[in-house]
């Protein structure tokens, strides 16, 4: 169990600023500009993060100075956070700048703890980070150990402990400074005078308790990877090391006969940055040249092509879950399967253009016309709900293309809550000849606070042209407003 | 005159060597309105690019029925296979997305319907390419948004070749455009026509005319008034209404059917 703390990120920001003048970002905080964060050039100038900033400049006139940003903070600690999957699955966040890895199980790989903890502070520092990093038995041992630069649990002050500003200063004005010395104390003299909480703190930072951390994502079914002693410089070859681990992934879902609908792959480079492509597919699949394929149609969609930079030294395919799939026989007569090949052109194209851009419609329970109908991606498994049949012999009563928003237009009706009798619509003029008239949609008034909401009045109206149109009145004239506003909704074959 | 049948008949043979096999009756699909069908020889043949334009920017919600109501005729003894309607953003912006309770009230199970929105014409050729190689697929309409200068002679040629290999008809929905030469069997223009008011003076049910402006077996200037039968399926001569038909924008009245208000007589005419 360890956890790093990465400083600030020279690279990541003050690009302008020589690496040995003091520098600082600062913050908004109660009305004054205050040092959120300072470099050890201006630690030891005597700077601290929360001086203000007038006071800090009075001090040192030449201090370099930008603003925080805890959005890219978070941002690089994700980035970094990605770059250590190499070393444990087991990876969780400890905001603002700090990291816990699991990494039982995990260090002989890398030489054991020390060589792993080697390993990671070394590629940290290449990338121009200040890292602090502690090995501890529990979370919370190595967390501690981390945040305040110590090698034994008892010589860590009690702060240490992260209890509430009070208690700490309780357990120092009680004599106890150390960690030591309440390990000295009985555990139940400590929870009667300063409370559960200090001694259970205690239990998990030297006492050995061991809460499991929670990774940023779930330990996948299944996780194949590929290390490589000199790095690869192509985009290609690493793909053909996917293209192996894939077929290694097919052959222990066929034993177990279970297909995958996800499938990530992630391209570790030298210099720590992790380049994921995740594929998905709406039936469940172990068919190697259809992953790959999917694969470089993610490739080919990207925005910002994959850069090898240094190269690749470990590619990883990992796929989330299983889902049962029976193996399948071949006509004996010939021919190919023909049920999956829809199946498998929407999934190429949900890759190539995005899932929310390939979709199929569903039936929602809702009176309200725009909740009625439901768009989503077709790779999706359908919401089971039954269209309800039309009337026989009715015309059509709702309109083949929604408008979502409704567009307004400019009506002019005989009497105010009559049907228009013309109507303007993206500058165009339409005579209405034939209408059908109002249909009464209530708003739901049980669903708001204010219980409001205008009703509309729809109608179906037929212009000179012979052009069918979906228009409807925002409010009840003389009961809800005095000037309704129109708008249109949809267009009818 | 032997000499002169035998070449004949070798050019012939030639001719149709290039032009490729005839759809036979089976691979035809009918409109269900014999104005229609009996001139076309029965129907429209299926696994080839059929071309519909707009006739005005305003008639494209015409042009999406009609295009759906041709797709439903090519599912109808297909099975229930999938219909795929290939989008543009801005087409999607300018005519709204597709509404699952309309397309029931046209007849269409929206299940079969998948809708596939590229974010340009490139994308949309792609995704067309990939769609009309799918066998499982019973018809892929494709709607580019305004000139699309992408869909030229070669892109038809392209998709037309692909549809006959896959048995996919291809219907291409054009709005805003101006026709082009193209590999299509056949090219029609659609409008929207005033329908038949019910009681109480509401719209009724859709009509649409249906002018074939080109057409691989010669035919030309066949024009009908059809008017969508939801229940059944089927494309009927649109009944005359006392309300009286509506004048296409930008004609005459004297350009009109010479048959009049009152005649009963069909309205789909061969003027060719």
């Amino acid at each position: 169990m360890r956890e790093i703390r990465a400083g600030r990120a020279p690279a990541s920001l003050g690009a302008g600023f020589p690496p040995d003048a003091p520098f600082a970002l600062v913050e908004k905080q109660k009305g004054a500009m205050r040092l959120a964060a300072v470099n050890r050039a201006a630690l030891e100038l005597g700077l601290a993060p929360g001086l203000n900033l007038a006071d800090a400049r009075a001090r040192l006139p030449d201090l370099g100075v930008a603003d925080h940003d805890r959005r890219a903070d978070a941002l690089l600690l994700e980035w970094i956070a990605d770059g250590c999957d190499r070393y444990t699955p087991m990876v969780a966040l400890d905001p603002p700048d700090g990291l816990i890895l699991d990494i039982s199980g995990c260090a002989h790989l890398f030489g054991g703890e020390a060589g792993l903890r080697a390993d990671l502070v070394e590629r940290l520092q290449r990338l121009g980070l200040q890292v602090a990093s502690a090995l501890g038995d529990t979370p919370d041992a190595a967390h501690a150990l981390a945040r305040h630069a110590g090698d034994r649990l008892e010589a860590l002050p009690v702060e240490a402990l992260q209890l509430d500003q009070e208690e700490s200063v309780a357990l120092r004005r009680a004599g106890l400074k150390r960690i030591g010395d309440l390990q000295e104390r009985p555990s139940q003299i400590l929870s009667a005078r300063f409370g559960e909480e200090a001694a259970d703190r205690l239990a998990r930072v030297a006492g050995g308790r061991d809460i499991r951390i929670t990774p940023r994502r779930a330990e996948p079914a299944l996780l194949l990877e590929r290390r490589f002693a000199e790095p690869i410089g192509r985009t290609e070859a690493a793909l053909a090391a996917i293209a192996d681990l894939a077929a290694e992934a097919v052959h222990r879902m066929e034993e177990s006969q279970r297909g995958g609908r996800r499938f990530e792959a992630q391209l570790f480079r030298t210099d720590g940055l992790v380049r994921s492509l995740r594929v998905e597919t709406g039936l469940p699949v172990r068919d190697v040249p259809l992953i790959m394929r999917l694969f470089d149609e993610r490739l080919e969609a990207l925005a910002d092509p994959v850069d090898p930079g240094f190269g690749f030294d470990l590619v990883r395919l990992s796929v989330p879950g299983f889902e049962p799939l029976a193996p399948l026989q071949l006509p004996l007569e010939g021919g190919a399967l023909a049920e999956g090949e829809l199946a498998q052109l929407l999934d190429r194209l949900s890759t190539r253009l995005g899932r929310g851009r390939v979709r199929r419609l569903a039936a929602q329970d809702s009176h309200i016309p725009e909740q009625a109908s439901l768009l989503f991606p077709a790779i999706e498994t359908p919401p089971a709900q039954d269209w309800p049949g039309p009337e026989p012999g009715e015309p059509p009563l709702r309109p083949t293309h929604l408008f979502d928003p409704p567009q307004p237009i400019e009506v002019i009706a005989g009497v105010p809550d009559g049907p228009p009798q013309r109507f303007r619509w993206r500058r165009h003029l339409h005579e209405v000849t034939l209408a059908e008239g109002p249909e009464r949609i209530a708003p739901l008034w049980w669903r708001r606070a204010d219980n409001g909401g205008l009703a509309r009045d729809y109608y179906r109206v037929e212009d000179r042209h012979g052009r069918r149109f979906w228009l409807f009145r925002h409010g009840l004239y003389g009961r809800e407003t005095t000037g309704p506003l129109w708008y249109i909704h949809g267009l009818f074959a | 005159m032997d000499e002169s049948r035998i070449i004949l008949a070798a050019l012939k043979s030639r001719i149709g060597a290039i032009e490729g096999p005839k759809p036979s009756p089976a691979a035809r699909f009918a409109l269900g309105s014999p104005v229609l069908d009996s001139p076309l020889g029965g129907g429209l043949p299926r696994g080839r690019l059929h071309e519909l334009f707009a006739a005005e920017p305003d008639d494209r919600a015409a042009l999406a029925g009609a295009a759906l109501m041709l797709a439903m005729r090519i599912g109808e003894d297909a099975g229930p296979r999938s219909l795929l309607w290939l989008r543009q953003d801005g087409g999607v912006r300018t005519s709204g997305l597709l509404y699952g309770p309309g397309l029931l009230e046209l007849g269409l199970d929206p299940a079969r319907l998948v809708e596939i929105v590229a974010p340009d014409e490139a994308g949309l050729l792609r995704a067309a390419g990939d769609a009309v190689r799918c066998p499982d697929v019973a018809a892929l309409l494709i709607e580019p948004w305004k000139s699309a200068r992408g869909f030229d002679l070669t892109a038809s040629r392209r998709l037309a070749i692909a549809a006959e290999k896959s048995g996919v008809t291809v219907l291409l929905l054009r709005t805003e455009a101006e026709p082009v030469p193209s590999a299509a069997y056949s090219r029609w223009r659609v409008r929207s026509l005033a329908s038949a008011p019910l009681e109480a003076g509401a719209p009724g049910h859709p009509v649409l005319e249906m002018e074939l402006l080109r057409h691989r077996g010669g035919l030309a200037g066949l024009r009908a008034c059809l008017e969508w039968n939801r229940d059944e399926h089927v494309f009927q001569e649109a009944p005359l209404s006392g309300a009286g038909l509506s004048l296409p924008a930008g004609r005459s009245a004297d350009a009109g059917d010479p048959g009049g208000e009152g005649a009963r007589e069909p309205r789909g005419r061969l003027s060719a």
